[in-house]
This record gives C-alpha cells, sequence and structure tokens, in this order.
C-alpha cells in the first residue's frame, strides 16, 4: 500500500509515493539519497538515526514516513549554509569532538534542538539532553566541550 | 643494520635486513629493504606542524554528512544480501530447500552450501558448512531487489537440523566427556600454552608473602557503530570492493585467494569507517558471500549486517577465567608470578592470525613483562565452546590480564603496608625480561609520578575502607605495557604538483582515529608545505601503496616513517630543482612554510611555488618505506592510570569521577587526536569494567544481549572527568619518535576502578563487570 505525502526536509518541498512500511529513515537514506542520517540499530537505542521533525529530536528510524506527513524535517544535511558550518559543525571540528564521524550527525542535530530551545542550558542539561546518542569513539569529553562553547556564546 | 641517524643518503637499494615486528602480541621476524635514506630524528625546536592539535582534516564531511560510509555506498542495479544463520548452537545441517524462497518475486540469487564453492573457513570448516558449531553460523545467502524481500526469502528457506550435543561454559567445555565441539578436543592443540622463566617454586619458597586471587572477566562486544559489511560490483573480472575494515589490503589478499582471482583484479575501498575497534581487519564471510552473488546475478550487491548479526558474527573479546598466584619480599620485590588461565576461543580459532599463535595467550603477557620478576610461569588453556569465535578487540589479552594482575599488585602493596606506586617502582623492569632485549626507550616511572600527582594521589585513603558512609569515595591506579611499536613494511608516495601542492597516497586507512590528519602533519613537517596544500589519500588499494592494517596501535609508527621518508625524498628533489633554477647547492637550501630558502641567509628566499611553476608536466614524486626497527631492542608503549570512583554502599553503584591517564607513546604528532584516543579508551575500559557484558544462555547458546538496549554501553551521563597526558619526548625507535596509541588507554582502566573501588570500601571486587549487585554481595560479607 503507497501513500502520498508532502513534506519539507531541509527548506525544500517534497511530494512523494511512500510505502506505508517504510521508516523515515529509509525515505531519506534510499530514496532522497540524503545519506548523513545514518542507522546504528533500527530499534531507537542509539540515536544516530536523529533528525529533526518539526524542531523536536527524533529517532528516524522509529519514526514512519507517512507520520512525516505535512512536518517539516532537517537532517544534517541541511544545517551547512553552502560552505559556511553551523556553529555546533564547526566547534565539533574545533574542538574534536569527532572520531570515525558515525554517531557526529545524531549529535550535532541533538545538540541543535536543545540549543534551539534553550541557548544556555548547563553542562548537567547537555548531559542529559545527548544521553541517547551512542558514540563508540570519543569517549562523549569533547563533544560536551564543542556543545559548551556553542552555548557559551 | 641499525641506521645510524647519520642524516647522510645511502645507497641501500637492494639491501635487505632483517627485523622485528609486533601485532597484537605476535611477533615475527621478516625481511625488509632498507629505505633510500636514513633521516635523522627531528629537531624539537624546529618543529611547525608535529605536536600541533590541529583539527581533522576530514571533519567538514564528517559534520556535513557529505563522509560516506561503506553503508552509504549506493549503486545502480544494487541488490541486497541477507544472511540465513544457524539458530542452534550445535548441529547438522541435514535438509536445505531453497524453492520457495527462489521462486518469491525480487529474490535473485540464492547461495548455499549447495552451490558455492567449498572455500575454506577458520580450522577446517568452509563458507558454508554443513556441520555448525554456533547460533549464528552462515547457513544460506540470498540476493534480492530490495531488504525486506530478502529478508522475506531468508523466512520462506527451509531448513532441517539435527541437533548435536554443545557446551557453552568454558570450565565445563574442559571437562572429561563434555561435548566435543570439534573433533580432535576441545583444547586448542590439546595443550596449553606454557611458559616459564627461572623456578617458579623456589620463588614461592623465597616469598615472604603469598597472594592468591581468582579473578574473571567476561566476552565484551566490539559494537561498532557502523555494523560490519560490504557493497561489491564485478566490471568483468575486475572486482570492486567497499568495505568497513581496517585493512584494505588484507581484505584484498583474502578476498582474491578466497575466490581464486589475482591480486591485481581486486580494489577494495575504505574511505570512511564507523569504527572498527580490532574486529575489522580482515574480509567476512559476508564480503565473500557478497562477491559471489554478485557474480550470479551480474549485479552489484550491498550486504550490511544488522545489529543482531554484528553481536554475534564479527567477534568479540574472549572470557577468561584466571588464577594467579604471586610472591613477594618484604620489601616489595616480586620473588614469582604464576599465572593459570582458561580463555573461550568460542567455536574456532580467530581467523585473524591463521598461523600457530593463539590470541587467548595474550592476556598472559602483562604477567610476563610488566614487572620485574625472575620466576614467572604462565599456563593459558584455550578452550573450544559453542559460542561464536573472538577475535581482537583493542588491546586483546592485556586489557583482560592486566585486569587481574594490577589487582594482586594493590592487594600486594596493602598486604606490606606499601605505597601501591612505591611497590610498582621496585619491581621496575628495565629490559624486556622474555626476548631479553632493552627497551628503546621506557618512561613509566615519569607516567606514574605526572599521574599522581594529577589526581593527588595523597589523598586516597591510608586504610582501606577507613571511612563508613553511604557515598564512600576512593583512588587507584593500575599500569599498562603494550606493543605499538609498528614496523616494515610500509610505503608512501607523494606527488609535488605544479602549484605547489602535494598529494600523499598511502594504502593504510583512516578508521576514525585521525590517521590522516597525521600523515599530512608529518609529510607537512618534513616537506615544509602547509596541510592545508597538502590532500591525503587512503584506504583504496588501486592507487596507494602497500601499508598494514590499523591494529596493534601500529598505523602512526608503521606508516608514519614511511611518509616522512617519501616527503624527505620529494623534498630532496625540489631542493635539487630549487638549487638548479637558483644557481646554489641543493645542500645549502632548506624549505619552510611554503618558502625556499638559503640555510645560512633565512632572509633569501623564495617561494616553493615559483619553483614548481617551472616544473611544467616534470613530476616530482617521492617514494618512501618504513625501516626496520632497532635490533635487539624491543619498543612498548607504557602507561599509568589513575581513577577516583565514588561507591554507593547502599545501591552498589559505582560512579567514576575522574580518571588521569599518562602514557608514553613516544613524541605526539597531534595532541588533540592522542586525546581522542585517550578519552575513547577509557570509556570503553570503563565501560568494560563496569556494565558491558555479552552474556550468553548456557542452556541454548543463545545470546541474550544481541541489541544495544540489553547490552550496556556508556553514555554520556556515566562519563568521569578525563585528564589525558603523556611521558615527553620521543622514542628513538623510528624516524618520527612516535608510537601508538589506539589501544593503551583502554589497558589499565578496569584496574584502576576495581582498585579505586578497593580504597574506597575495602573489598576487592574479582568480577567483571562490577555491576551493583556484585558490589553489594561483596560489601555483605
Ligand atoms: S538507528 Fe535509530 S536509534 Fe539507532
Ligand atoms: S565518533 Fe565514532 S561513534 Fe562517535
Amino acid at each position: 500500500m503507497t501513500h502520498q505525502i508532502e513534506l519539507i526536509i531541509n527548506g525544500e518541498h517534497y511530494e512523494l509515493m511512500v510505502k506505508a512500511n517504510k521508516t523515515l529513515l529509509e525515505l531519506l537514506r534510499e530514496d532522497l539519497d540524503l545519506t548523513g542520517t545514518k542507522m546504528g540499530c533500527g530499534t531507537g537505542d542509539c540515536g544516530a538515526c536523529t533528525v529533526l521533525l518539526d524542531n523536536r529530536p527524533v529517532n528516524a528510524c522509529l519514526v514512519l514516513a507517512v507520520e512525516a506527513r505535512g512536518k517539516e524535517i532537517v537532517t544534517i544535511e541541511g544545517l551547512a549554509q553552502g560552505e559556511t558550518l553551523h556553529p555546533l559543525q564547526q566547534a565539533f571540528i574545533d574542538h574534536g569532538a569527532v572520531q570515525c564521524g558515525f554517531c557526529t550527525p545524531g549529535m550535532i542535530l541533538t545538540a541543535k534542538a536543545l540549543l534551539d530551545n534553550n541557548p544556555n542550558p548547563t553542562e548537567p542539561m547537555i548531559r542529559r539532553a545527548i544521553a541517547g546518542n551512542i558514540c563508540r569513539c570519543t569517549g562523549y569529553t569533547k563533544i560536551v566541550k564543542a556543545i559548551m562553547a556553542v552555548a557559551s556564546r | 643494520m641499525l641506521p645510524n641517524a647519520s642524516g647522510k643518503v645511502v645507497v641501500t637499494v637492494g639491501r635487505r635486513v632483517k627485523t622485528r615486528v609486533e601485532e597484537e602480541g605476535k611477533i615475527e621476524e621478516i625481511n625488509v629493504e632498507l629505505p633510500h635514506e636514513d633521516l635523522p630524528p627531528w629537531e624539537e625546536k624546529n618543529l611547525v606542524w608535529v605536536g600541533k592539535g590541529i583539527p581533522r582534516v576530514d571533519g567538514f564531511e564528517k559534520c556535513t554528512g557529505k563522509a560516506k560510509y561503506t553503508y552509504d555506498i549506493h549503486l545502480p542495479g544494487m541488490l541486497y544480501g541477507k544472511i540465513l544463520r544457524c539458530p542452534h548452537p550445535h548441529a547438522r545441517l541435514i535438509r536445505l530447500d531453497t524453492s520457495k524462497a527462489q521462486r518469491l518475486s525480487g529474490v535473485k540469487a540464492i547461495l548455499s552450501q549447495e552451490n558455492a564453492p567449498p572455500i575454506p573457513w577458520y580450522n577446517d570448516s568452509f563458507l558454508f558448512d554443513r556441520t555448525l558449531r554456533c547460533v549464528g553460523e552462515e547457513v544460506a545467502a540470498v540476493a534480492a531487489v530490495d531488504e525486506y524481500i530478502a529478508r522475506d526469502a531468508l523466512d520462506m528457506i527451509e531448513a532441517e537440523y539435527e541437533s548435536l550435543p554443545f557446551v557453552v561454559d568454558p570450565e565445563e567445555a574442559l571437562r572429561p566427556g563434555a561435548p566435543p565441539v570439534r573433533p580432535g578436543g576441545n583444547l586448542l592443540d590439546g595443550k596449553p600454552i606454557i611458559y616459564s622463566r627461572g623456578e617458579i617454586e623456589q620463588g614461592f619458597d623465597e616469598a615472604d608473602l603469598i597472594i592468591e586471587e581468582n579473578f574473571s572477566t567476561q566476552v565484551q562486544a566490539h559494537a561498532c557503530m557502523e555494523t560490519h559489511g560490504s557493497v561489491v560490483n564485478w566490471e568483468g573480472d575486475h572486482l570492486t570492493i567497499w568495505e568497513s575494515t581496517q585493512g584494505v589490503s588484507d581484505v584484498r589478499e583474502g578476498m582474491a585467494k578466497a575466490l581464486g582471482i589475482p591480486i591485481s583484479k581486486v580494489r577494495v575501498i575504505k574511505d570512511f569507517m564507523g569504527g572498527g575497534f580490532g574486529s575489522k581487519t580482515r574480509e567476512g564471510k559476508y564480503t565473500v558471500i557478497a562477491a559471489l552473488l554478485a557474480k550470479m546475478t551480474g549485479r552489484p550487491v550491498k550486504l550490511m549486517l544488522d545489529r543482531k548479526e554484528e553481536f554475534y558474527a564479527t567477534g568479540h573479546r574472549p572470557s577468561s577465567l584466571q588464577y594467579v598466584k604471586a610472591g613477594v619480599k618484604k620489601d616489595g620485590s616480586l620473588t614469582a608470578i604464576y599465572l593459570r588461565s582458561i580463555g573461550a576461543c568460542g567455536a574456532y580459532e580467530t581467523p585473524l592470525f591463521p598461523s600457530k599463535f593463539s590470541m587467548i595467550d595474550a592476556l598472559a603477557r602483562p604477567y610476563r613483562e610488566l614487572y620485574h620478576c625472575p620466576n614467572v610461569k604462565t599456563e593459558v588453556y584455550p578452550v573450544y565452546n559453542n559460542i561464536p569465535v573472538h577475535t581482537a578487540q583493542r588491546a586483546p589479552g592485556h586489557v583482560e590480564g592486566t585486569f587481574a594482575l594490577e589487582q594482586v599488585m594493590d592487594q600486594a602493596a596493602h598486604q606490606l603496608g606499601m605505597d601501591p606506586i612505591a611497590l610498582r617502582m621496585k619491581n621496575y623492569a628495565l629490559k624486556d625480561q622474555v626476548e631479553d632485549f632493552p627497551y628503546t626507550r621506557k618512561a613509566l616511572d615519569q607516567c606514574y609520578q605526572k599521574g599522581a600527582e594529577k589526581i593527588q594521589w595523597e589523598k586516597r585513603n591510608k586504610k582501606p575502607g577507613e571511612k563508613k558512609a553511604l557515598i564512600c569515595e576512593g583512588i587507584g591506579m593500575a599500569g599498562q605495557i603494550w606493543g605499538g611499536g609498528g614496523g616494515p613494511p610500509a610505503y608512501a608516495i607523494i606527488k609535488i604538483n605544479q602549484d605547489g601542492t602535494a598529494n600523499l597516497l598511502t594504502g593504510t586507512q583512516d578508521i576514525g582515529t585521525g590517521s590522516k590528519t597525521v600523515f599530512v602533519q608529518i609529510a607537512s613537517e618534513e616537506l615544509g608545505i602547509s596541510p592545508k596544500d597538502i590532500t591525503i589519500t587512503l584506504g583504496d588499494t588501486e592507487t596507494t601503496p602497500y601499508a598494514p592494517r590499523s591494529s596493534g596501535s601500529r598505523t602512526v609508527p608503521s606508516v608514519g616513517p614511511a611518509v616522512r621518508s617519501a616527503a624527505a625524498d620529494a623534498k630532496r628533489q625540489l631542493l635539487d630543482l630549487a638549487g638548479s633554477i637558483l644557481d646554489s647547492k641543493a645542500e645549502d637550501l632548506a624549505i619552510r612554510e611554503g618558502q625556499i630558502y638559503l640555510k645560512n641567509n633565512p632572509t633569501r628566499k623564495i617561494p616553493l611555488k615559483e619553483i614548481t611553476q617551472k616544473m611544467g608536466n616534470n613530476m616530482i614524486m617521492g617514494v618512501g618505506s618504513r625501516g626496520p626497527n632497532p635490533p635487539q631492542a624491543a619498543i612498548n608503549v607504557f602507561g599509568a592510570q589513575f581513577a577516583h570512583v565514588a561507591v554507593n554502599t547502599a545501591t552498589g553503584e559505582v560512579r567514576v569521577l575522574k580518571v588521569v591517564s599518562i602514557h608514553d607513546a613516544g613524541r605526539v604528532i597531534n595532541s588533540m587526536t592522542l586525546n581522542n584516543q585517550i578519552e575513547g579508551g577509557i570509556v570503553q575500559g570503563m565501560g568494560y569494567g563496569l556494565m558491558e557484558e555479552v552474556i550468553w544462555d548456557k542452556g541454548t547458546g543463545i545470546m541474550l544481549t544481541p541489541n544495544l538496549h540489553a547490552y550496556k554501553l556508556p553514555t554520556m551521563l556515566d562519563i568521569p572527568e578525563v585528564v589525558p597526558g603523556v611521558a615527553e619526548g620521543s622514542d628513538p625507535a623510528n624516524n618520527i619518535g612516535a608510537k601508538g596509541i589506539g589501544e593503551p588507554p583502554k589497558i589499565p582502566t578496569a584496574p584502576a576502578i576495581a582498585n579505586a573501588i578497593y580504597n574506597a570500601i575495602g573489598v576487592r571486587l574479582k568480577e567483571l563487570p562490577i555491576t551493583p549487585d556484585k558490589v553489594l554481595r561483596a560489601l555483605k560479607i
């Protein structure tokens, strides 16, 4: 069974036919080639697939594409303006918050949602907000620092 | 044989020497050709780029979603592969009917023991075997137009098995009459691996104090965020493989061999990958299966494992049981160390090292090498059991062995009333006692000292568990020894372009550690060209010369010297050219920050670009190789870690507040990526120490933790403050002075935490992971 949906992704308007069982993650990665959104588990445990759905971070592996109908999605590809990076992207690079980079898109988007809501979070608030995003490489220290650096601006 | 660091160009082409190279504890003598030039160490005060914490050269791609991982590769007409896996811990496949699956629309090929070539795998098994020795072993595979259809097709394959007796518990597997996992008995090669020096019994007789303890360590999963997998494409008889791997050359060699095709026809590409930690060192069955399915269908095939398969079928850190007995004199000197240990191989010996070398024995190495001790005996029993095969995981063996050994040392110090650091200094090993070689450098004393200052060692409880409170705090420490010296062979090429930029090519890979950035820095330093003007290509076997797999913390010390040697070769040619244009002697010229200048008058300079512009299409190509390691010397990384913990005596919960981590890894090339390695290693070590555990149901052989929900990984809420650091100076072992840092920080983390817990509550936790239930149980005794 396919459905017609309309949605906005990174500011662009899309009209798409999707199968009822297709996840938002599959739609982004497979149909639209937006492969910046990663899959680490497919079961909502790792946060690698985080995208913003109407400004809220969601695990795209747990959202059906049809549920995104009429909504606004932001993926990692939608953050930079050309070569100019979003402050969080720049801070992740400058602070060494990236190793293999697989968790990075999800981390950055979760952090963006936090800072959009609360530009001055405390360190414990940052840790709590990002606790659903698993990173196996960095040990998190530099990720917290990168987000703190943007928050304190 | 040892290059004499004279800096002179020596004509050595064709001169081959023998050298000793270590990887994950496996030592080999190999022949190596001497590089063109024997480079003297860099002059510390002149360093421009080396040592700086410059941000990763690929940070932009990774932070914008542009970085393409294997999992992101999509080719036109691509099919999706899926693998049917055995549900039994030990069984014989007696019937396989794929006809229904075959008829499902969208299914393009099915592969199984019936139509696959008998490609040898493991000890004496095959890609597809009728005898299956663990849950998760490969039975058949499907290629279909999408993943859903492929999965449906797996459900439609009818497989009938005859169950065979099985054993999951390694101790049970060793008992007489235990179900045989494999022909030839459950003990690898039928005997323990024994190492012995001195007279162990005499050593115990000389001791004033004997410590005897039993320890157990669990199975740890690698849990790479990107699962294992491949995308393969045949163009005629040429095979291209995108593989999430730590060793593009190893995959190329392995695939050529498995498929019986020339190495020249196989190209392996790994641009970005989501972690490996030892589990992605060579091709997997899935790689070969993908290639065969692609051949059958004439279409590209993508085969990525899902998270459950990742847990089951990609290896793990093996579990261990360790009985340790140590003898010490009143003054603290060790008289004897004895270890008897059982390590669980899983159903096979790891395919990582197909030769006669058991990685299970690696846990005995710290016992033999970390301390000076005349009488040492280690007796290791690698045992087969019906779980999937183990593999290397970040500092294999050393992590398990050090957990026990360093607690024994702590216990000895406590019973002797000595400072644990003083006890370690009393037994400081000045040479490699197994090989009887001196170390090229050992600055562990500096690590102890620096670490003690940073954690405020004097603030630990003088008497362990002296304070009775709801929350008890304590401080503990542990040391480590690791290989990490690297070695040949490894090659690099640098091409200088007309506009003064350069391309650096080498066949290694950046598995997330930052090696791309480190190699660019090394080339920049030697060439005098800014990092932004150097583009690096690696992780592609077709376009780059050979470099080893990224394992054993050896990427930087193996490949770095080759990069420097290539840069030096290119520089020599550049200065020759500049000399002829400027009418001066090449040896009077130098390059720095893109300027060529006269050594004795640095104000006379000319931009490098002006020289290279005159080259036209003439090429400057620097070729470099990794020279031999110094003869008769051991190269090791050392370090000490200190943990400050808080134990909740009502809930048993342990919080790690702070970890100080100081290592002797030689020269630091990039301080930021070095700190990344330390911080990441500590958090993996903390996960190992406190929460991570793969649990097998002994009654069924099924894994109870095959997802990221049941398998507990540290999150941002768990992490301590980490204070990373190094022992200053460089190691004369190679021309860049650096050793590896990837694995070492993981080694002493769990024992430092355990010793800190002891310091806090006066109770020793000897079973990993140290979960609250174990703490509470221990407290009640
Ligand atoms: S892939 Fe969605 S949470 Fe892991
Ligand atoms: S950087 Fe590798 S998982 Fe976070």
